[in-house]
């Protein structure tokens, strides 16, 4: 069950935080949120909530302080300042409640290379009273076949595969998972996506760090913006895209010669373009899906469409006037 | 989720330590730093003993007590030096630097557990060595059982409580395996001289012997030796082991950090 339709945390993320009821709203608050390695503030006044059973991310370029929220959220750090409930739950007063509830995935790979997967499995299976099922596991993350390997023989992406297994394994009810895709080739990066998007199915609420703006869009809810420390925005995928103000364009190959004036009309399109054979419609809103059903009730079929949109990275360049240090993902295809 | 049901929740099953165990000893078997210069050289140097003769004689320069009967003592000191000084830290500063013991401490496990793991390994480790050394020394090289075994044994606990505390604490400070290990050499090597693995303590010079006195290893060796010939360890000896044990162990708990 997805709790999204219940809650919805307040955008921006100023949550009153510290609601110490046991009926709680969000599975995580963090208000005001400080913490600094000597001289450097590595995170100021980080506000956000993420709601039970929420795939969230937390977006931004190296150095933002998505790794240091986390690692306070998951109790490796200890704030300066601010408040933090995972669950209701303190984690700097009550840390053994906190990792029972609370699977991680941490970057650095953190496994004895001489154990086998089976092996690592097993152990970590046994650091919790309720966990998943090791041989179902082994199966949903494509490990089977692996089980009796080294972990130090396993590629880069089966290591992040069982890093993620391991994160699950005892059935909490939040997962963090930090930078869960850096270093893998597209194709394991698309697998390990697959897998995230099956952990809705068990309830698992998530927070992804990423500074991949197409794994964001992808997968999360809601996506909290972070830059030089602060908290930009926090918003779904395509509510930041839409604060852009930028243009969507759809460019198609129409099965047949129509009217401009059967799209211009449409409130959502602000103007329709030739490039040869091509048309070039711009506008906002749902505009591909107006086009293609006004189009398809004329009897025209669009083909070859493509679709322009502003993502997340247009909204990152577009709040913080920096781009991403990472090249650009490309815009969304459809 | 009562409160109730989720506080026993946040504990560990009990047989999260014994997993934990079996997987070291799988990790200690398959990198066998420990085994190798625990239990290895140890061995070895009882067969180069056995291929000399006269390791048995009694010899005057050494009180009237044989090689071995001197050396004994020493291979004790050696075995527990080797594991507490070289394969206890490097094992738990390689698990740091890797990050292991830092996830570890994300589950409701913690670390502790982990150290408490690699102590009883290395302890194991360090039983079988003896056993080893004790078993090859009664068949072959007449080691009769100590005269004075509470005095031994209290003597054997000291060498070994004082040993694993400076490992803790090189496994407490060292930022790396490599650091680790050279920080185990640096101790070990001028231990091992005072405990009189190169020159016996009856052969070192009045000012040697004395100095040795202060050093664990060459309090352990005398405590241990004069065990053996019936003399409860004088109080001296199992008090400076067990000054270096209090003053390591202290240091290693200040000083310990999971990542």
């Amino acid at each position: 069950m997805t709790a999204k339709e219940d809650v919805t945390p307040t955008r921006g993320g100023s949550a009153t935080g510290c609601d110490s009821t046991r009926e709680f709203a969000s599975a995580v608050d963090v208000s005001h949120l400080r913490r600094t390695y000597g001289t450097t503030v590595a995170v100021d006044d980080v506000s956000f909530s993420v709601a039970q059973g929420e795939i969230f991310g937390i977006l931004g370029p190296n150095g933002a302080g998505k790794t240091t929220t986390v690692e306070c959220v998951i109790g490796l750090r200890t704030p300066d300042s601010g408040a933090i409930r995972v669950m209701g739950v303190d984690p700097q007063l009550d840390r053994a409640k906190l990792h029972a509830i609370v699977g991680v995935q941490l970057q650095a790979s953190a496994l004895p290379g001489v154990l086998k997967v089976g092996e690592i499995l097993r152990l970590y299976r046994s650091f919790y009273r309720d966990g998943a099922d090791v041989e179902e596991l082994l199966d949903a993350f494509g490990l089977a076949e692996k089980r009796d390997a080294y972990y130090k023989s396993l590629s880069g992406g089966l290591k992040q595969r069982l890093s993620i297994a391991l994160a699950i394994i005892g059935r909490p009810k939040l997962a963090v998972l930090d930078e869960m895709t850096t270093g893998l080739d597209p194709q394991a990066r698309r697998d390990t996506w697959s897998l995230i998007e099956t952990f809705r199915d068990r309830g698992v609420t998530l927070i992804l760090v990423t500074h991949y703006m197409d794994e964001a869009e992808r997968l999360c809810d809601r996506v909290a913006l972070l830059d030089q420390g602060r908290i930009v925005a926090v918003d779904t995928p395509e509510g930041l895209a839409d604060r852009t103000g930028v243009d969507k364009r759809v460019r198609f190959v129409p099965s047949k010669a129509f009217d401009d004036a059967l799209l211009t009309v449409l409130p959502e399109v602000s103007s329709v373009e030739h490039d040869g054979e091509h048309v070039i419609v711009t506008g906002s809103g749902q505009l591909a899906n107006v086009v293609i059903l006004t189009l398809a009730a004329a009897g025209v079929t669009a083909n070859e469409l493509h679709l322009d949109s502003a993502n997340l990275e247009d909204a990152f360049v577009q709040l913080t006037g920096r781009h991403l240090h990472e090249d650009s993902i490309g815009r969304i295809h459809q | 989720m009562s409160s109730q049901a989720s506080a026993l929740q946040a504990k560990p099953p009990r047989s999260a330590f014994g997993e934990l165990l079996r997987s070291e000893l799988l990790v200690a078997w398959r990198v066998p730093l420990g085994l190798l210069i625990g239990v290895a050289v140890p061995v070895l140097v009882l067969l180069i003993f056995g291929a000399v003769p006269g390791m048995n004689k009694t010899e005057k320069s050494l009180d009237g007590l044989t090689f071995f009967d001197v050396y004994f003592p020493v291979l004790v000191a050696f075995v527990s030096a080797v594991l507490s000084l070289i394969s206890l830290p490097t094992h738990l500063a390689t698990y740091r630097e890797q990050g292991i013991l830092r996830r570890m401490s994300t589950t409701p496990v913690p670390p502790t557990s982990m150290l408490a793991a690699q102590v009883v390994i290395n302890l194991a480790l360090t039983a079988i060595a003896l056993g080893i050394i004790v078993v090859v020394g009664m068949a072959g090289f007449g080691l009769g059982a100590p005269k004075q075994a509470g005095g031994f044994i209290l003597a054997l606990a000291l060498t070994v409580a004082s040993m694993f505390a400076i490992g803790l604490w090189i496994a407490a400070i060292a930022r790396s395996a490599a650091i680790a290990g050279g920080i185990g050499q640096l101790f070990l090597f001028p231990l091992l001289f005072f405990a009189g693995l190169w020159i016996p303590r009856e052969l070192m010079t009045p000012v040697l012997r004395d100095i040795s006195d202060w050093f664990p290893l060459g309090a352990s060796v005398q405590a241990l030796q004069s065990s053996m010939q019936g003399v409860f360890p004088s109080a001296e000896s199992l008090l400076v082991m067990a000054a270096w044990a209090l003053a390591f162990g202290a240091l290693a708990v200040r000083f310990f950090r999971w990542e």
